[in-house]
Parts: structure tokens; sequence; C-alpha cells
């Protein structure tokens, strides 16, 4: 494997030595690995689920140089997985906590932050420093920029990324193997990528698949081990099953192929707006605000409440006199709905409920409103002792 | 031939969450047609209108990529395994290309 980190020019403090010791003390390590940890500098794109995992490791390994973009501001609902951070950080930016963090446990490591949206035009002028990049973001359109402007560079993009208790991890390094344009060539039609993040995580599963890439960018930069590179590492936690697929090269490859015809960043939104495959749901349907509906309630107005919600969501919290019809059966059980009825569908936040209301529309219901912004805006709106959730 | 095919978590709310599903079938084609036969909401997040299988879904047999095989023609053999891969993108919050859960 190619040489990324060149030969030491750094040196090791007494305290340092110290520190380090149980890697010290390891063959495959030793005092050259450190010192190459020392002089790596590592760019980490997201200080959140896989970021967290990932940037304290590398703190803790002795990586010289952490670089880290996050514009992202801690939410109380991040604290579930993202261990960087803490409680006394909710409404900080996530740079602030994680380079205090990072130095609370090695303050010999020199955090660089971009407090920033990662852009086609920011993109390769960030990256340029660094000699390895770890991609932890939670979008299409940034990991194809991450990919493209890893391939542009000639440098390994170390990639991890998860689905509510999947993950997948690689090495993206297109001077050895494939790139992920050489495994997904397209990204999906946003028509396709629900609005709504409803999918949850089980908040370990980034912590294990952050680390497994932090994992890969040591042994990248010590040079030891068999990385990724071709490999798809596939973990599923539920039957913590962890299988592997073969990825190659793809010669056809628009970025890594033997005639690359991208041969400059590009608009990521676009690229992944543009390739529609499918017709898009239909998000503009008839809304109704949660204190019009109350009204109707106070009023004794006639109407009938669908709830689309699942079943382990009712129990957290529900709308008074809703009927449950999960999205999923939707299609079959919509002969339970009198379309002579006025109806109003409601969810979380609003999105699934209009994908509902669009599809009864499809089947001809007229009478029928989508309730705007869900039992959150209930409980922000109506019922301030309903739990958000 | 006697397989087996991995359901990703995305698409297992297509197949009563199934999942793996155990099929009968002499390539790639006869699976996947058997498996969107079985469960038909499958069918338009594999394929685009044009029965195209979508370039964010890769289809493995055991761990070779078929497109580097026979594509969908690939033969199968007793107790092969096919895989469902597609994009994710979950990373802080969680992105599906399969419909909201």
């Amino acid at each position: 494997m190619a040489t990324l980190i060149e030969a030491p020019v750094v040196k090791l403090t007494k305290d340092e030595i110290l520190r380090y010791s149980r890697h010290l003390i390891m063959p495959e390590v030793g005092m050259d690995g450190q010192l190459k940890l020392k002089q790596a500098k590592v760019l980490c794109i997201g200080a959140g689920g896989l970021g967290s995992p990932l940037a304290l490791y590398l703190a803790a390994a002795g990586v010289g140089k952490l670089g880290i973009v996050d514009f992202d501001v801690v939410d109380f609902t991040n604290l579930q997985r993202q261990i960087i951070h803490d409680t006394n950080d909710v409404g900080r930016p996530k740079l602030t906590s994680a380079r205090e963090t990072i130095a609370d446990i090695n303050p010999n490591v020199e955090v660089v932050g971009f407090e920033t949206r990662l852009t086609s035009e920011n993109a390769l002028e960030i990256f340029k420093d660094f000699d390895i990049v770890a991609d932890g973001t939670d979008n299409f359109p940034t990991r194809y920029l991450v990919n493209d402007a890893c391939v542009l560079l000639g440098k390994p993009n170390v990639y991890g990324s998860i689905f509510r208790f999947e993950g997948q991890a690689s090495v993206f390094y297109a001077k050895e193997g494939p790139c992920y344009r050489c495994l997904y060539p397209e990204p999906p039609p946003p028509g396709l990528v629900p609005s709504c993040a409803e999918g949850g995580v089980l908040g370990v599963l980034p912590g294990i698949v952050g680390c497994i890439q932090a994992m890969e960018v040591i042994k990248l930069i010590i040079g030891r081990g068999q990385p990724l590179i071709g490999r798809l590492l596939l973990f599923d936690a539920l039957s913590m099953k962890f299988r592997e697929l073969k990825l190659r090269k793809n010669p056809e490859c628009p970025v890594c192929g033997e005639h690359p015809t991208v041969t400059k960043l590009i608009d990521y939104d676009q690229f992944c707006g543009v390739r529609g495959e499918d017709h898009i749901v239909p998000i503009t349907v008839p809304e109704i605000s949660a204190r019009e509906v109350k009204k109707m309630m106070d009023e004794k107005k006639p109407f009938v409440l669908v709830d689309v919600r699942e079943p382990h969501e009712v129990q957290i919290c529900r709308i008074p006199g809703s009927t449950l019809i999960p999205l999923g059966d939707v299609p079959k059980r919509m002969n339970e709905l009198n379309s002579a009825d006025e109806i109003v569908v409601h969810c979380r936040s609003g999105q699934r409920s209009a994908q509902a209301v669009g599809l009864l529309m499809k089947a001809g219901f007229r009478k029928i409103h989508n309730l705007k912004g869900g039992v959150l805006a209930w409980a922000d709106q109506v019922d301030f002792t309903m739990p958000k959730y | 031939m006697s397989v087996k095919v991995i359901i990703p978590t995305p698409l297992r709310q297509y197949t009563e969450k199934k999942e793996s599903i155990e099929l009968e079938a002499k390539t790639v084609a006869e699976a996947l047609a058997s498996l969107t036969g079985q469960y038909a909401d499958l069918r338009r997040h594999l394929y685009n209108d044009e029965g195209k299988l979508r370039t964010f879904v890769n289809i493995y047999l055991n761990d070779e990529d078929i497109r580097y095989l026979q594509k969908e023609q690939t033969p199968l053999g007793t107790n092969d395994v096919i895989s469902i891969v597609p994009s994710i993108a979950g990373g802080s919050s969680q992105l599906s290309v399969f419909g909201s859960q």
C-alpha cells in the first residue's frame, strides 16, 4: 500500500511517551507508528453520530492534527448517540463542544475547526492540507462531494454510514481501489428520500461504525493490517453479524475511471435532484393547523381524525379521538374511511401524513386535510402537556 | 436452485419485516422476479418505470457485485445468497431511499 505519511520528522515528549506507552510497546505500532500518528492530519466531516467516536479515538490515539467540519448546534436529541457532546453542550456549536472534549482527552492534538457547510466552492481548499478524510455525514449530496473531492485530490476517504441498526464501512481510495461512485454511480432521487428523519437509530450503532472508521484511519496512517479498500463491510447489529462484499473499481467510473468525465466539483444538490426516476411524492396538499382542528373539536364539528404513525409511537402520545391507520396500511385500509366525511390526517411532524393525504386524494377523497406540523404542532399550540419526540 | 435473498433494513417494511427470503430460481433475474411477485411493493423500489434495476441499489451474489458477473442473467447455485445493498446515508440523522417508516 502506498505510504501515506512521510518518514517522521517530529519527536515525542516524555509525557507523550508515557501517554502512548500501550501503543509503543506493540511492534505493530512502536515509536515509528506513533510518530506517524503525530504527524498525521485527518479531517472528520461531521461531529455527530459517526464523527463523535471517530474524533474521540483519533484524539486518544495521538493524531497530530484533527480537522472537524460541522456547522450544526448540539440538540437534546443528539445526546442519545453523539457522545462527544454532553448535556451542558445543548445549544452550543458542535465544533466548540468537540474541541473542548478533545482537549480534555488529549491536549497534544491540534484541532482545526471549519464551522461551515461543505460546498463545491470550499471543499478542495479545506481538504488539501489533510492526509485522510473520514466521512461521517448524513446526506447524499455531501457524500458525493466528499468522494469526488478525495478522488480529485488523491486522498483516501474512510467511509461509514448507518441506518437504524445496520451499518456500512469501507475505504474509498481511488489510487488503489474503487471510489464511492464505483459502488453507487448515482444518488437516489430526492422524491424517494423522506424529508423527515423518522427512522430512528440505535444510539450505539454509529458508535460501533465510527470506531471502525477510526480503526481504518489509524491502520492507514501506521501502514499496518489490511484496510477496507475494495471491501464493503456490512454490519447488522440486531443479529450481530458482519458480512463483507467485494467492491470493484469501475473502469467507466466518471470520477476515478480510465476516462473521467468529472474533473471538477459539480453542483451536488442539483446532481441529487436531477435524476428523477420516479414520481415525486406530492408534498403540497391541503393543510389545516392544530389550532383550527382544536376549534373544530370545541365547536363539535363532525370530522374524522386519522393518525398514520406506527403503534409504538402512539404509546408516546396521541391526540384524543384519533383513529390509527399506520401509513403502510393506508392503501389497504382506506375503505374504512368514508369520502363523504371531513377527514384530517396527522403524523408526528406532518410529512408522512402529507403522503397519506396524497394517496387518499389519488383514490378520490376530496374533503381531506393534512395536520400541518403533526403532533409536534399539537404539543406547541394546543396541548402543552403533550411530550414531544 | 434453493437460494436465500437478504433484505436490507429499509426494504423490510415491504416484506412483512422478513430479513431474508428463501426461494427457488435459476438466475438472479428469476430470483428477483419471484421476490417482487411475492412482495409487490418491492417492485417499484427495486426497479424504475422502464423495468431497470435502480442505480442506487446493488445486487450481490454471495460477495460479488452482479454487474461484474453476468448481471441479472448470472446463474445461481444451491445455497447461494443474494444480497440487496442500497445506498444509505445516515451519519447524524438517518436517511433511507426507500420511503419513511
